[in-house]
């Protein structure tokens, strides 16, 4: 067996058993040279004993060849349950000409593996794809020469299938090496320099077509081992102890009084305080548990929230700094003449990521070095901060990263690193910290609130000429919870411009329109809840407000918003995606369904287009209305996506079908609450998702581009659900509904006041 | 506190020392080692940590160790015996049938959920052979996934009982799961 061999395919037991040779990172103390020592002593690269990120010019960087004419390759994008792994290896395999099968990689390891920047806004493919398939080629290249030199033929004449490099002989002798016989466990000692050309489009065996993931057979057995299953020696429990729902972000948390004594009963269990972070720690999970809840700490939390049914009022009051983001022509004077105008205010509300496990993390802290095992999106970003907490160089911190539940975007791994770091610095013993569901969901980084206006007017001809969206929101938190309790690091939030902004790709984009302007109200958060991006950021808001809008340019100048929407787009991407999605549905013009039934319970049907950054995203939606009840159903939803070319389909379909589930959750259901003090949505009953019995049936579609290059499909046909539902919801009952999520008090609100 | 207790998991006997009252979850994950019971909520609000406890899909983060004291609990890793045995198989299978249903659809997202979808499908497919799909919207609902692999799973579990029932779909099911060994290549 070899060092490289990913622990994910071992079994826990023979995992913990394993040493240092296979297990990066259970030999932090004293022995990180140890790692690998399996390809140490086969003479090949000594990966994981120095800090990374390595030299991304050198193939070694990349990938490794091995005797048994294998290949590692070593990728800078996490996992995150998505197939986006094996989507990269399908990608470097086809450049190697290797069989999927005999390629493997690595979970991410800031002493192994390159930093490609985080794993966000469904980049894995787009961003990580072109410098692993230009390393595969470059790599293959090399293997070539070193086989020419060996079968004494020129390169031309050499042909290579899974990794045998064989030249001749139609009738005649050939003869062949491996990629194995020919580097073997060897380093290349080989610059990357990016110029050797990929493998031409017509001839991928490999990507294009849908391989199994290689991650499923684990996870149904019990195999595959999350982060929650990791473990130190020596280590013992922990759980961080906060006011149940977070506060202000600008204002944290202050302790007031804290009795040890408490907690004296439990056995083993001892509270550990940094200023105001507060951690307990004990030998036994439960009693760590037991601890946390039953430890006497009480807080001064200054009542300065707006409350979650004032948030909108409030974010409006503010005093904001604005940023046009997009002015093409002259709005007003167009509006002004126009035949036709449509306007509309808009609100979405906070959401969570929620993972369904919550975040944990492993530390293991000493006075010169620490090792934090954890779920984040970016381990080199991960061990900066975790660096500036621990009052380490940034090289002394090793950063692991382990699959957890699905994120979503910047759920709590970040806070969770830091508190696990910081409670393992303090008990000087390594430490595994596992947040509760209500720290979890009361502590997240939510999916900020926002208000979005919208105007724009179309001609007597059914052209839309102009259009005007102006978004309030706050920025995206910089300072993770456990620093700022620790440190007293004042909050702050991204750089403007850094992060959230109007998007203009959902607001109006994907239609030819003379006059745009797009204005960003930026809300200081320090008096609101934290923030970050959650899965197709702000995108759902925007495309509810502004598809809305559309649907009424639609009707005032009498047709059928498919055919509306047609007439208003060249771009013939978008217009693959919507013809796509309609054909689908089976969508024919009909009359509003609110005018064809006067029934308690009405279907409605909906079309929107969307996206995140890139991509094209379409999708119709079929709902039920119950109008005595307020009881809003989505029964379908078709969902269509052109991300270029699309490596491996089905996951893509498998993408589409969790993202419009996703969306009919986040529409109907999902809506942080507060007071004026803390969140109060702490659980699955106070912040409750879709279950089965109202999940809608889900028909994804890939618009597969081979000619293009590949781009996002983790996140990209939320908008445009977003947008179909609530142009469904219309269609069925001739209101609006100007906010979501669609529950019953909103839905009846907005009925009788229509 | 703490005291001996014996407890009888995948068909062997543990002797554990434990608070009577630990839920019987910390026992599964930290004593026995087990993967499949997981931690999700701790407030039997997910499914993330379900065992089958006497053949009942059971909470295990909520239900106290002393209580499956002389009961029988079966974990994830325990299906494939357990179903063997169920059916009077002669060979244990490598995977339940609800699991290898799963592979086939390719179901599973990030799979954290998926511990408790399985205990819930097989519970439900040990009881009822033949559920209707709203049979198996009621039975699930109180699994939840955070990724929305709803849909597939309801598949999965249409799949597994016929693949548990009648032999055509046996065949489909084999064929495909040959397609998925060929594939998983990397744990090879």
């Amino acid at each position: 067996m070899k060092g490289t061999i990913p622990p994910c395919l071992l079994p826990r037991r023979e995992f913990l058993k394993s040493g240092g040779a296979l297990v990066i990172g259970l030999s932090l103390r004293g022995a990180i040279a140890d790692t690998y020592a399996a390809e140490q002593a086969a003479g090949a690269a000594v990966r994981g004993d120095v800090a990374g990120p390595p030299d991304p010019k050198q193939i070694d960087t990349w990938l490794a060849i091995h005797s048994d004419n294998t290949a590692t390759v070593y990728i800078g994008y996490v996992e995150l349950g998505q197939g986006s792994t094996t989507s990269l290896l399908q990608v470097s395999a086809e450049e190697l000409d290797l069989d999927l099968s005999q390629v493997r990689t690595v979970r991410l390891d800031t002493n192994i593996t390159p930093n490609q920047g985080g794993t966000y806004s469904s980049s894995s493919i787009a961003r990580g794809s072109p410098a692993i398939r230009t390393a595969a080629a470059e790599a293959r290249q090399a293997l070539l020469e070193m086989a020419s030199k060996k079968l004494g033929a020129p390169v031309e004449r050499l042909t290579v299938s899974k990794g045998v490099v064989t030249v001749g002989a139609m009738g005649g002798e050939s003869q062949s090496v491996t990629y194995g016989e020919l580097v073997g466990d060897k380093l290349f000692h080989l610059a990357f320099t990016g110029t050797a050309p990929a493998k031409p489009v017509s001839e991928y065996k490999l990507v294009g077509t849908s391989p199994l993931r290689n991650d499923i057979p684990e996870k149904v057995s019990g195999k595959y081992a999350y982060l929650q299953h990791m473990r130190l020696p020596g280590m013992i429990h922990g759980r961080i102890v906060r006011p149940r729902g977070q506060t202000a972000y600008g204002s944290g948390a202050k302790v007031a009084t804290l009795d040890e004594r408490s907690i004296a009963h439990i056995p083993g269990a001892r509270v550990l305080r940094k200023a105001d972070f507060v951690g307990v720690v004990a030998d036994r999970e439960w009693d760590a548990v037991r601890a946390a809840r039953e430890l006497k700490v009480t807080w001064e939390i200054p009542a300065v929230l707006p409350g979650s049914d004032r948030v909108y009022e409030a974010m409006r009051a503010e005093k904001t700094s604005d940023r046009v983001v997009l002015e093409r022509g002259d709005v007003e004077r167009a509006i002004g003449g126009a035949a036709h105008v449509a306007s509309g205010h808009y609100r979405g509300p906070y959401q969570a990521h929620a993972p369904f496990g919550p975040n944990g993390a492993l530390a293991d802290v000493t006075s010169d070095q620490a090792l934090v095992i954890c779920s984040t999106q970016d381990v080199y970003a991960t061990r900066n901060t975790l660096a500036t907490v621990l009052g380490l160089p940034a090289q002394k911190v090793r950063v692991q990263y382990y699959e957890g539940s699905g994120t979503y975007g910047h759920s709590c791994y970040d806070d969770a690193a830091q508190a696990a770091a910081i409670l393992s610095q303090l008990a000087g013993r390594p430490v595994r910290l596992q947040f509760m569901r209500w720290d979890e969901h009361g502590w997240d980084l939510y999916g900020p609130a926002h208000v979005g206006e919208v105007r724009a007017a179309a001609d007597a001809g059914g052209k839309i000429i102009a259009y005007q969206y102006d978004g309030w929101h706050h920025n995206w938190s910089a300072v993770e919870t456990s620093q700022q309790l620790a440190l007293g690091t004042p909050a702050s939030e991204w750089r403007d411009g850094a992060a959230q902004m109007v998007n203009p790709s959902d607001c109006g984009g994907m239609y030819d329109i003379a006059n745009v302007r797009l204005v960003n109200h930026h809300v200081p958060g320090m008096n609101y809840l934290r923030g970050a991006w959650l899965r197709s950021p702000l995108d759902l808001s925007f495309s509810f407000a502004s598809e809305q809008t559309i649907d009424d340019l639609a009707r005032q100048v009498r047709l059928d918003p498919y055919e509306f929407r047609r007439r208003n787009i060249t771009n013939e991407r978008w217009m693959g995606v919507l013809d796509r999605v309609a054909k689908a549905a089976q969508w024919e013009p009909r009359p509003p369904a609110s005018k064809l039934s006067g029934e308690k319970i009405v279907s409605g049907r909906g079309i929107g287009l969307g996206t995140h950054l890139t991509s094209y995203g379409s999708a119709v939606a079929i709902v039920e209305v119950n109008k005595e009840t307020g009881k809003v159903l989505v029964k379908r939803l078709y969902g269509a996506i052109d991300a270029g070319l699309a490596v491996n389909p089905a996951f893509i379909e498998n993408q589409i079908s969790g993202q419009l589930v996703q969306t009919a959750s986040r529409m109907l259901l999902e809506e942080v609450t507060f007071n004026k003090t803390n969140v109060t949505s702490l659980d699955w009953t106070s912040y409750p998702i879709l279950r089965f019995e109202e999940c809608p049936e889900v028909f994804p579609m890939v618009v597969q581009r081979l000619d293009q290059k590949s781009t996002g499909a983790g996140e990209e046909v939320m908008a445009a659900a977003a947008g179909a539902i609530g142009c469904a919801f219309f269609d069925a009952t001739g209101v609006h509904m100007r906010a979501f999520p669609l529950t019953p008090d909103r839905v009846l609100a907005a009925l009788h006041s229509a | 506190m703490a005291s001996e207790i014996q407890i009888r998991v995948n068909e062997r006997v543990h002797n554990v020392t434990a608070d009577p009252d630990t839920p019987l979850l910390y026992v599964l994950m930290n004593d026995l080692e087990l993967q499949g019971p997981r931690f999700g909520c701790g407030l039997a609000q997910c499914g993330s940590c379900s065992v089958l406890v006497n053949g009942s899909e059971t909470r295990s983060c909520v239900t106290p160790v002393s209580a499956v004291v002389g009961k029988s609990v079966i974990t994830l890793e325990g299906l494939p015996s357990w179903y063997a045995q169920q059916k009077k198989l002669s060979k244990t299978p490598a995977l339940h049938p609800v699991q290898q249903a799963l592979i086939d659809e390719q179901a599973v997202q990030c799979g954290y959920c998926f511990n408790g979808m399985i205990i819930q499908a097989v519970d439900l497919l040990s009881k009822t052979p033949h559920p209707t799909e709203a049979q198996i919207r009621r039975a699930m609902n109180g699994h939840l996934c955070r990724c929305g692999s709803y849909p597939r799973v309801i598949r999965a579990i249409e799949r597994a009982s016929h693949a548990m029932t009648g032999a055509v779909e046996n065949t489909a099911s084999e064929r495909l799961a040959q397609e998925s060994r060929a594939a998983e290549g990397v744990e090879e």
